[in-house]
């Protein structure tokens, strides 16, 4: 097994008690005390997450909306500078490569936020798109830390953490854009004592942070993108401004569960090279309306057409054990499909997964059967998400 | 780290058992710790007949699931309802509170002390 690669934030991790665990390829932490609290604090306050080990890679140059529209499924060239969107990057076949998050910078430059597990391929990919543009694929991840504010907390917290001019360009953000701020004074903010400017050498002042409202757990919340060097500075920040608002660290369990329950996909369980983005219900992602002949788009236009043989949907169990991947999904006495991820929902109080089905078992309120370890159980076919925030 | 309660005696799948007749059985907080938070306990039931190193339950936790051993053969004579009513009491108290059944021995299956259960498991007996 080869070593795995720790964040900027791992001693951070490590001083907070953490569990760790190997997460496409980086050791990152699993919990700190108690998973459901975390998960419990993100639904109810705030949960703080370090993200670093997902990929950040830059596209620049005056073919970058062309470029992006040829190497990604969605219009890319449409989005507002400030603004980001959801988009897959897929194979020949239509096979999804990776899920992304994509930026929009300027007009001739973009971030691409792939997967840990995947940010190499992505960016072998796109570099590999990128010939006969007049575009630059730069891979910052090694360099770029990821820390994210998620819950109804997270506002307030930012709008302590911001310096004051930048207050309003928080409220003022919508959900999947970003803007540019910088941190309050970190010296004064963390009392200015060794323990905390000795962090880094030559650092306290202020610090510029890419904030985007964007998120993984059904909830508000921010996500910021901040250099490895300064990336313990905020941490700490977020830490100390969050804990009297109830923020917590909170580790990959927690974000599991809540991405679950927003009924978000995992590039790994819900999608892979073997799933199409129609199958993931991910078909609106995909633009058939842009001129550009995207990588795939001939075996996608041929899946529309044809008309997907498994589709996703969420299940919810009628008793207290819950499906797991991998758990087959009976009906009417056959297998009809199969779980990609389930377990007991901390805020819903009951199972819930996400399952590939035969479409004609799809509709909600279908009753089905989870082969839970040789005993079939009672489960019954929901609406995704499952669970769904109030305002 | 986890911690070996001294005084116990530990199978290999993690089940530890008291010295008291009948015996309790419950699971080591290794286990405990490796599960995560556990929500859901399904024991056997009072007269079933257990059998040395068979499955006889099963522990849910929100991330994994995992089967129960018996580390003896014999009879349940009683099943710990507080610990069905409140599955966290296994990551609360592993070797108090979160017994799971007691068993009238018959036979007992390998059985590690406290000390090499510890060893094999990197953890410190308390």
């Amino acid at each position: 097994m080869s070593e795995l690669k720790h964040t900027a934030l791992h001693e951070e991790h490590a001083a907070l008690g953490a569990s760790f665990t190997d997460f496409g390829g980086w050791d990152m932490p699993l919990r700190y005390v108690s998973e459901l609290a975390e998960h419990r604090a993100v639904r109810e306050a705030a949960g703080l997450f370090d993200l670093s080990h997902m990929g950040e890679v830059w596209v620049s140059g005056p073919d970058a909306a062309t470029f992006l529209n040829t190497a990604l499924v969605g219009n890319l060239a449409v989005i507002a500078v400030g603004k980001a969107k959801y988009s897959l990057i897929v194979n020949e076949q239509g096979g999804i490569i990776d899920d992304l998050i994509v930026y929009r910078i300027a007009e001739t430059r973009y971030l691409v936020v792939p997967n840990a597990g995947n940010a190499p391929t992505v960016v072998a990919e796109l570099t590999a798109r990128a010939a006969g543009f007049d575009v630059e694929v730069v891979d910052a991840s090694a360099d770029t830390s990821l820390i994210a504010v998620q819950g109804p907390a997270s506002e307030a917290i930012l709008l302590d953490m911001v310096r004051e001019e930048d207050r309003q360009a928080v409220i003022d953000l919508p959900y999947y854009a970003w803007v540019a701020v910088k941190s309050g004074d970190i010296d004064a903010a963390l009392g200015g004592g060794a323990e905390n400017t000795a962090v880094v050498d030559g650092a306290g002042g202020s610090i510029d942070v890419l904030l985007a409202r964007t998120g993984y757990t059904g909830e508000d919340g921010f996500e910021l993108y901040v250099p490895n060097d300064r990336a313990a500075e905020i941490w700490r920040l977020a830490l100390s401004l969050g804990e009297p608002r109830g923020l917590i660290a909170a580790g990959l369990a927690a974000r599991d569960s809540l991405r679950l329950e927003a009924g978000m996909p995992l590039y790994g369980n819900e999608l892979g090279l073997d799933t199409t983005p129609f199958e993931a219900g991910l078909g609106p992602v995909v633009s058939f309306k842009k001129d550009e002949a995207f990588v795939g788009r001939a075996a996608l236009e041929a899946v529309k057409e044809a008309g997907a043989n498994r589709v996703l949907v969420g299940l919810r169990g009628a008793g207290r054990r819950a499906g797991r991947g991998g758990y087959a999904v009976h009906a009417g006495g056959a297998q009809i499909g199969a779980i990609t991820s389930g377990q007991p929902s901390p805020t819903l109080g009951y199972p819930v997964a996400i399952a590939y089905v035969d479409p004609a078992f799809a509709e909600v309120g279908t009753a089905v059967e989870v082969d839970l370890r040789g005993k079939l159980e009672p489960f019954e076919v929901v609406a995704l998400p499952f669970y769904k925030r109030n305002n | 780290m986890s911690t070996v309660q001294a005084g116990l005696r530990y199978s290999v799948e993690h089940e530890w058992v008291n010295a008291e007749s009948p015996v309790a059985v419950g699971v080591s907080q290794v286990a405990a710790d490796a599960l995560g938070e556990v929500v859901y306990v399904d024991l056997p039931e009072v007269g079933a007949q257990l059998t040395a190193g068979q499955v006889c339950g099963e522990i849910e936790s929100t991330k994994s699931v995992s089967e129960l051993y018996s580390p003896v053969s014999g009879e349940v004579v009683e099943v710990n309802d507080a610990v069905v009513a409140d599955p966290a009491l296994v990551n609360a108290d592993p070797y108090g509170a979160a017994w799971l059944f007691k068993v009238a021995v018959t036979e007992e299956g390998p059985l590690l002390s406290a000390e090499e259960y510890a060893s094999q498991n990197d953890a410190t007996v308390a």
